[in-house]
């Protein structure tokens, strides 16, 4: 606290616990990264030197799709229908949200699944994001100093959305790089007994499918066996679906309601799904999450208390009836994911090509990366020293594995979609010129990146 | 637990809306009566009943709610009714019903309140003029409906190339600007935007740096923040009473974090006194209980009371004394009707250089511009070390980019703004001046309010017994029998019971008529039966 000089020479006003907590994370190098992007960001032609933000898991590929719509239905963003659909709209704010907006959030939700689901309107409670989606949740699943499972790597902001001011703690499932970083039963049963051995109450576990950060969707049978596990411990499952629209093939997403469905929804009171369109209709800005949960009492408990987290019903309007447009959303589900994949295939192509092997992933925004031949040392201070280096002297901002509290140091996620191609190729020559340089003998013996310093400027001398 | 028990006698909404204790109590007033001989049938039967109820009434009130069992049962919700979703929903697997937080449970519990019943009412049966003139009258609901329409002309107009700016640039939409993350706090713009409709709103007593505005999705979750961020659960804030029902939920729900309610009196016009302040903060020490600041609504909700600048001068200094926090809840600030001027905190600080830390001011454009849909809150604040943590936190309740930027169209479109102010007063003056007038004519006053959309009125003299029953009845009445929903006392902490918040700002003024010949009835009725 800043020490206050005032006459009366009295203490100064005290702040919470939650207020003065480092828990908010932000001083991890996740987000040291965007710090030093933010100072110098890169500009293709004002400043081509800059740091290239591929720490930023955004959607911008699809955005003339939007744009499109918007121009052709301007209704959607005016109060073109006059007096009676400003008046239903503009009222008091109902923590309910907009019916017609619910039923075209659950709409989408089925096409992304092919239609292999039914999702019900009354299930959906809307929230100002996934972020508060998921901190909802574990308001409603948890109590202070009880836990959550979380499989490993996982998405940084976790760390804060989970824990800062519910109290609720994260005991790690790990993962590990010999099978593809899946989660296994044994690694459940592990986690379990964790917790339970330092006396910590598990509430339920909590996926990412697809996984952030490492782009692969989880198996059918492996969400099978994480569901037998929740049951049989009687806990609950939270399923954060945020990128099951960007799964680059429409048949190898499987969401958990899916296996509800084949089941008959038997124990399914215990699933909740948690879904955004920051990620699939790139509207982070947008501010729109929600939570389907199959369970009677969450629904109405988090309807009530996502009084604190509303979506503007002018925004629920806007958005309402371009849901609902089938052909629209139909359209830009298959483009995007096209789209997303060429992406892909493109970085993954040119890392490979620099001698960089990925795990094979096959949804998201991002490539999960295998640096660790490239550490000095096989320790988490390595992975950091090869990081900073790819921040300030490759000018590269990427997030290391373990911000993700990946239990392998080496691996990084690289995200592809936040920028245009241009851009990309750029990122990929400058990674190109770094692994040759490393690969000349002078930098490999003792393993100084300094000389990366000239890199950009090679890179950008030279013609893509 | 006895409660749990209670409550499942209360499975739907047809059941009068008594809270539990009545249930308990009723039974027993045959004993109160004094069946059973002088001691037995009085004294001991009165002794058992108010103890019981002093009982019921601490357990109601903010125990700390230990976390429920397993296996508690809580009452079916009556609000999911969808056979479909119901058919879904399997037997209960191995082990018992799934766990939920016992922040959840609270949360659950807390649907019953006449408030909630009284909504709920309102939302089946509507009234309207010509298509349901017999359907229920809101009058519960601190709502602007006044001046829609000049929002609504407004937006017709206007919202299209505010939100895409195609018009501006003279090119086609572009969703770029608004798509992607923007800081979680607002955009500048916008801050800059409502520093100055905060400043033209309070009649440009005082002016509001950009820089000193955490935005977020209402004032909501602006007072949530400032709990969590200016308290630990166990601590409290002091609060006057009466008081708007959601600061329970607001400060309470998530952060466990109490409220310490301080009486006002009718006798004060219900005004703040720092005596009654200094008592509750030393009763809070004596229970080992940290009170970490005071919250003040002003204008007030529900009284309508403004505070003037000796007392808002003495909130300060006892703030100072006890090294506490002052949170004012201005959310009215644009809404005053009376000839008193409002003061804001800001105003106060920004006139003093010592102790601007422990001042934070709530705002919100859902009241003063009549743009309850929308969701904005104001955290103004004079402690960067709030202002820092509030940012961070505002990443669970960040206002819609498109949002943002109608918005900053809006408020930049100085005209507009400047006429709607002065339109929106008249009308509001307007309306209170008639309802009060009305009401006056069947001899119910009101507490002379000087802003906000509602008035405090005094129907001590039409309640049967002069307490929360006798109130609560009174209010069953109106929503049952006169079909109009309003607020009691006993939602806002009122520690005198027979007063009521009738809100007058969803109604068109060709409404009074109707509402006060409804009124007019149950006040005969009430009269009739005493």
């Amino acid at each position: 606290m800043a020490i206050e000089i005032d006459d009366h020479q009295q203490p100064s006003v005290e702040l919470s616990k939650v207020a003065v907590s480092e828990t908010h994370g932000e001083d991890s190098p996740y987000f040291a990264g965007w710090k030093a992007y933010d100072e110098d960001p890169y500009h293709e032609l004002n400043n081509p030197l800059g740091v290239i933000q591929m720490g930023l898991a955004e959607n911008q590929v699809s955005f003339d799709l939007l744009e499109e719509y918007l121009e052709k239905h301007s209704e959607a963003s005016s109060w073109g229908k006059g007096a009676s659909g400003f008046r239903e709209n503009a009222l008091f704010q109902d923590y309910h949200g907009l019916k017609s907006f619910r039923k075209a959030m659950a709409s989408f939700m089925e096409q992304i699944r092919g239609g292999r689901v039914k999702f019900d309107p009354e299930r959906i409670v809307l929230t100002a994001g996934a972020t508060a989606a998921n901190e909802l949740l574990t308001f409603i699943l948890a109590d202070p100093s009880d836990a959550l499972l979380v499989p490993t790597p996982y998405y940084p902001g976790f760390d804060r959305d989970l824990r800062w001011r519910t109290g609720v703690k994260i005991v790690p499932i790990h993962c590990e790089s010999s099978n593809n970083f899946q989660i296994t039963p044994e690694a459940l049963e592990a986690a379990y007994s964790n917790a339970e051995a330092m006396n910590i109450k598990v509430r339920g576990v909590l996926i990412t499918n697809p996984s952030n950060p490492l782009g692969a969707t989880i198996q059918r049978s492996v969400l099978e066996e994480i569901f037998d596990f929740v049951t049989r411990k009687n806990i609950h499952l939270v399923s954060d679906e945020i990128y099951s629209g960007s799964v680059f093939s429409p048949t190898e997403f499987v969401s958990v309601a899916e296996i509800l469905e084949a089941r008959k929804f038997k124990d399914s009171e215990r699933v909740h799904i948690v879904y955004s369109l920051s990620k699939d209709l790139g509207l982070p800005g947008f501010r729109v999450g929600t939570i389907y949960s199959y369970n009677d009492k969450v629904v109405t408990t988090a309807r009530r208390m996502s009084s604190f987290t509303l979506i503007s019903s002018q925004t629920q309007h806007l958005l309402a009836s371009m849901l609902s447009n089938k052909a629209f959303t139909e359209n830009y589900i298959k483009i995007n994911r096209e789209r997303l994949r060429k992406r892909y295939e493109m970085i993954i192509e040119g890392l490979r090509s620099a001698g960089i092997e990925c795990l094979k992933g096959n949804a998201g925004l991002f490539c999960w990366m295998n640096l660790s031949p490239l550490l000095d040392e096989p320790t988490r201070e390595g992975e950091l020293a090869l990081w900073n280096s790819m921040l300030h002297e490759v000018k590269l901002n990427i997030s290391p594995g373990s911000s993700c509290h990946c239990s392998e140091p080496g691996w990084f996620r690289v995200c592809f979609a936040n920028m245009s191609e241009l851009t990309l190729q750029v990122a990929l020559k400058r990674i190109h010129i770094f692994m040759e340089q490393l690969r000349s003998s002078t930098l490999a013996s003792n393993q100084d990146y300094s000389g990366c310093r000239f890199l950009v400027l090679q890179v950008a001398r030279q013609p893509i | 637990m006895t409660r749990t028990g209670l409550s499942r006698t209360r499975s739907s909404e047809e059941a009068t809306a008594e809270p539990t204790t009545m249930r308990v109590i009723v039974p027993l007033q045959g004993v109160v009566q004094g069946r059973g001989g002088l001691v037995l049938g009085s004294v001991i039967p009165c002794a058992l009943f108010y103890f019981l109820q002093l009982y019921l009434r601490r357990r109601n009130r903010s125990a700390p709610i230990p976390p429920p069992a397993p296996e508690d049962q809580l009452p079916e919700v009556a609000v999911l009714s969808r056979s479909l979703s119901r058919t879904h929903l399997s037997p209960r697997g191995s082990g018992g019903p799934t766990y939920v937080s016992g922040r959840a449970s609270l949360v659950a519990k807390s649907g019953d309140s006449p408030c909630d019943v009284g909504l709920r009412k309102v939302s089946e049966d509507p009234y309207d003029e010509l298509r349901n003139p017999d359907g229920v009258i809101q009058l519960g609901l601190a709502e602007n409906k006044l001046s829609l329409d000049l929002v609504r002309d407004w937006m017709v107009e206007n919202a299209r190339d505010a939100i895409l700016g195609g018009g501006r640039s003279g090119g086609e939409p572009s969703i770029g600007g608004i798509a992607s993350y923007q800081p979680f706090d607002g955009l500048m713009e916008l801050k800059v935007a409502v520093a100055g409709f905060m400043s033209q709103v309070m009649d440009k007593s005082v002016s509001f740096n950009s820089s000193q505005i955490i935005l977020t999705t209402g004032a909501t979750p602006a007072i949530e923040m400032l709990s969590f961020c200016l308290a630990d659960t166990g601590n409290a804030f002091l609060v006057p009473t009466p008081y708007y029902p959601c600061f329970d939920r607001d400060v309470k729900w998530r952060t466990g974090v109490e409220i310490i309610p301080v009486p006002c009196r009718s006798a004060d016009n219900f005004s703040l006194s720092i005596t009654a302040l200094d008592r509750a903060f030393n009763q809070a020490k004596k229970r080992g209980i940290k009170v970490r600041g005071i919250i003040i609504s002003n204008p007030s909700n529900p009284v309508g009371n403004l505070l003037d600048r000796e007392t808002l001068y003495s909130l300060l200094d006892f703030a100072r004394e006890k090294n506490i926090h002052i949170v004012s809840n201005e959310i009215f600030a644009g809404s005053t009707h009376g000839k008193e001027e409002f003061v804001s905190m800001a105003e106060i600080i920004n006139s003093e250089d010592l102790d601007r830390n422990r001042v934070h001011i709530v705002y919100g454009l859902s009241k003063d511009l009549s743009l309850p849909g929308f969701g904005v809150g104001i955290i103004y604040s004079f402690n960067e070390n709030v202002l820092a943590a509030a940012k961070k936190l505002t990443r669970f309740s960040s206002i819609s980019a498109p949002s943002q930027r109608l918005l900053i169209s809006m408020l930049s479109d100085t005209k507009f703004i400047q006429q709607f102010i002065g339109i929106n007063r008249e009308r509001l003056r307007g309306m209170h001046i008639k309802f009060v007038a009305g009401l006056k004519q069947l001899g119910i006053e009101c507490i002379k309010s000087n802003g906000g959309f509602c008035c405090w009125v005094d129907m001590r003299a039409l309640i049967r017994s002069y307490s929360e029953k006798g109130e609560l009845e009174l209010w069953d009445k109106l929503l049952k029998i006169a079909k109009v929903n309003v607020t009691p006392g006993s939602c806002c902490h009122c520690i005198e019971p027979g007063w009521f918040r009738f809100c007058f700002t969803t109604l068109a003024q060709k409404d009074i008529p109707v509402v006060m010949e409804r009124i007019r009835k149950i006040s005969e009725i009430c009269k009739s039966h005493s």
